[in-house]
């Protein structure tokens, strides 16, 4: 389902991100990608959202090399891409039930299936009873729950959770990470990224490990060794 | 998969974009207040100096209008010639193309006028009495369309003048034929052309100034909403649905923008009308008043593509994500 062949980043000022990473992910897959500060983890996920460009090799989608999509095609990769980030990234001028509505506008679905799915994906994540309030007036760990919502409702071929517990407390954590264990339960790909040793040695799932740009270990039922 | 798909409603037909967009568009328009009260206080800016150059035009070319009348063409006709046949001249005359208007003095009239413009010189009158009959024919001023068209009446007169010459004579002067007024007619002409040009040239220097600060001051407004941008184009939003709601947010800003110089132009043209009188002899309250339509167009159609235009250019540069 992805792949990342041989993939380097180096920056104008001469500092590498990424060096020489190859890996793939299969479908239905759970993978953690770990790793401290500065390790490239960020990195990746934006290249396989094609927010940054590789300085050589190639990372592919289905298939699909995800560099060489037109910008007016980009869209459609992407809902097939649900995306959460640590600082949740929710638009601030809406509200919890007009963010994830807004995932499915901009996918073309019509009126009766955003006002039908919204709320039963709130539900999912237990935020029914907050639909009408803004980010702003929400907790951390309600915030990150909606941008998981957000990330489901159009229901994508993957997840990728940019460290979507490093602003949260234990019990928000926990939580957070559940949620995705059901939603990979429930047939979707998650890569998620974290320097959470506790998250990640409770999984057990496949851990990629990276230090200084390069995959240093890839273990089908890892834990977090560095 | 099936898990997965069984949790949601079936994804059916696709629903247009633009109700969602226009609605998002006065969404943003009211929940950014702050961001919506400051671009529009900048295109009300825009709009007003635009209004005010265009004013100073008014004026200007009423200015110049005045100018340009005091340089009419007069014709004097012979002493004899009979009142009937100065009526066939002004007729023809009123004729051409290049005449805006002709007025006629009889030689009674010039007569009075004389009098009066020497009513202190005891002298020149006691000469006229003296002379026993009025020395004055009657008189045509003509004012052209162009003060650059001055010459080509004058070749009609003389045309007429000649034609006319095998029967009797009938134009004892034509100004136009005077150096002195042949001079001050080119350089008048020179000062109209020159006054004109940058006038425009003013409007466009005005323009493109106001645009610039106006478009700056969206670009910073629009600059908050980078990261909003962003978010939307990694959640899957295309270039145009990212776009709609700030393009419509700025239409209406641009029409907010719009009634408010229109109504602010109201009071303006009232306090500034006695100057305006003063210098350009143009009443402008009257003339915003009469010209209220075209106005309308200007700032309303000027609001709607400067708010619209802006927006849609400012956000251009972050939707390369």
């Amino acid at each position: 389902m992805i792949y990342f062949d041989r993939v380097s980043k180096v920056y104008a000022d001469n500092s590498t991100a990424l060096q020489d990473v190859s890996f793939s992910v299969e479908s239905g897959e759970f993978i953690s990608i770990v790793g401290h500060s500065g390790a490239g983890k960020t990195t990746l996920v934006k290249m396989l959202l094609a927010e940054e460009k590789p300085t050589s090799g190639s990372v592919f989608f289905e298939s699909m090399n995800v560099h060489e999509v037109p910008l007016r095609h980009m869209g459609a990769l992407r809902r097939k891409i649900g995306t959460v980030f640590q600082d949740f990234r929710l638009l601030p001028n809406k509200t919890a039930y007009e963010n994830i509505a807004f995932a499915m506008e901009a996918a073309g679905r019509p009126e009766e299936e955003i006002h039908s799915d919204v709320p039963h994906v709130l539900e999912l994540v237990d935020l029914a009873d907050k639909m009408n309030n803004f980010p702003g007036e929400l907790s951390g760990g309600e915030q990150q729950r909606v941008a998981i919502a957000r990330a489901i409702v159009n229901q994508p071929d993957v997840i990728v959770a940019d460290e979507p517990t490093g602003n949260l407390d234990p019990v928000n954590t926990f939580e957070v990470v559940q949620i995705l264990k059901k939603i990979n339960d429930l047939g979707t790909t998650i890569v998620l990224t974290t320097h959470n040793k506790g998250v990640i040695d409770s999984l057990k799932k496949r851990v990629i490990t990276m230090d200084r740009g390069k995959v240093v270990r890839d273990d089908r039922e890892g834990k977090y060794i560095l | 998969m099936i898990g997965r798909a069984s949790i949601f409603c079936n994804m059916s037909k696709k629903t247009p974009t633009f109700k969602r967009i226009v609605r998002a568009g006065f969404q943003r328009f009211w929940r950014n207040a702050f961001v919506s009260f400051s671009a529009l206080l900048a295109i009300t800016e825009a709009l007003f100096i635009f209004g005010i150059v265009l004013f100073t035009g008014v004026v200007l070319q009423a200015t110049l209008n005045s100018i340009e009348g005091q340089a009419d063409m007069s014709v004097v006709f012979l002493t004899e010639v009979p009142e009937q046949r100065v009526f066939d001249v002004k007729k023809q005359l009123e004729a051409l193309p290049e005449v805006a208007r002709v007025t006629y003095a009889s030689s009674e009239d010039v007569l009075a006028g004389f009098r009066e413009d020497h009513k202190d010189d005891q002298l020149t009158l006691q000469a006229l009495n003296e002379l026993g009959q009025n020395p004055f024919g009657a008189r045509l001023t003509i004012e052209a369309k162009d003060i650059g068209q001055y010459n080509l009446i004058a070749d009609f007169l003389r045309e007429q003048s000649a034609l006319e010459a095998g029967e009797s004579a009938v134009i004892e002067k034509i100004n136009y034929y005077d150096p002195k007024f042949r001079l001050a007619s080119e350089r008048l002409q020179g000062i109209i052309t020159s006054a004109t040009w940058l006038g425009l040239v003013m409007i466009l220097l005005f323009t493109l100034t106001t645009v610039t600060i106006c478009l700056n001051l969206v670009r910073l407004a629009i600059y908050t909403s980078r990261d909003e941008i962003q978010v939307m184009r990694l959640v899957g939003a295309t270039s145009g649905f990212v776009r709609g709601p700030f393009v419509i947010q700025g239409a209406i800003q641009g029409l907010v923008a719009g009634t408010l110089t229109l109504l602010l132009f109201y009071p303006f043209t009232f306090f500034i009308k006695d100057a305006a009188l003063q210098f350009g002899g143009v009443d402008l309250f009257v003339y915003y008043l009469q010209h209220f339509p075209t106005f309308f167009g200007v700032f309303i159609g000027g609001g709607l593509l400067l708010g619209a235009g802006l927006h849609f250019l400012a956000v251009r540069r972050y939707l390369k994500v």
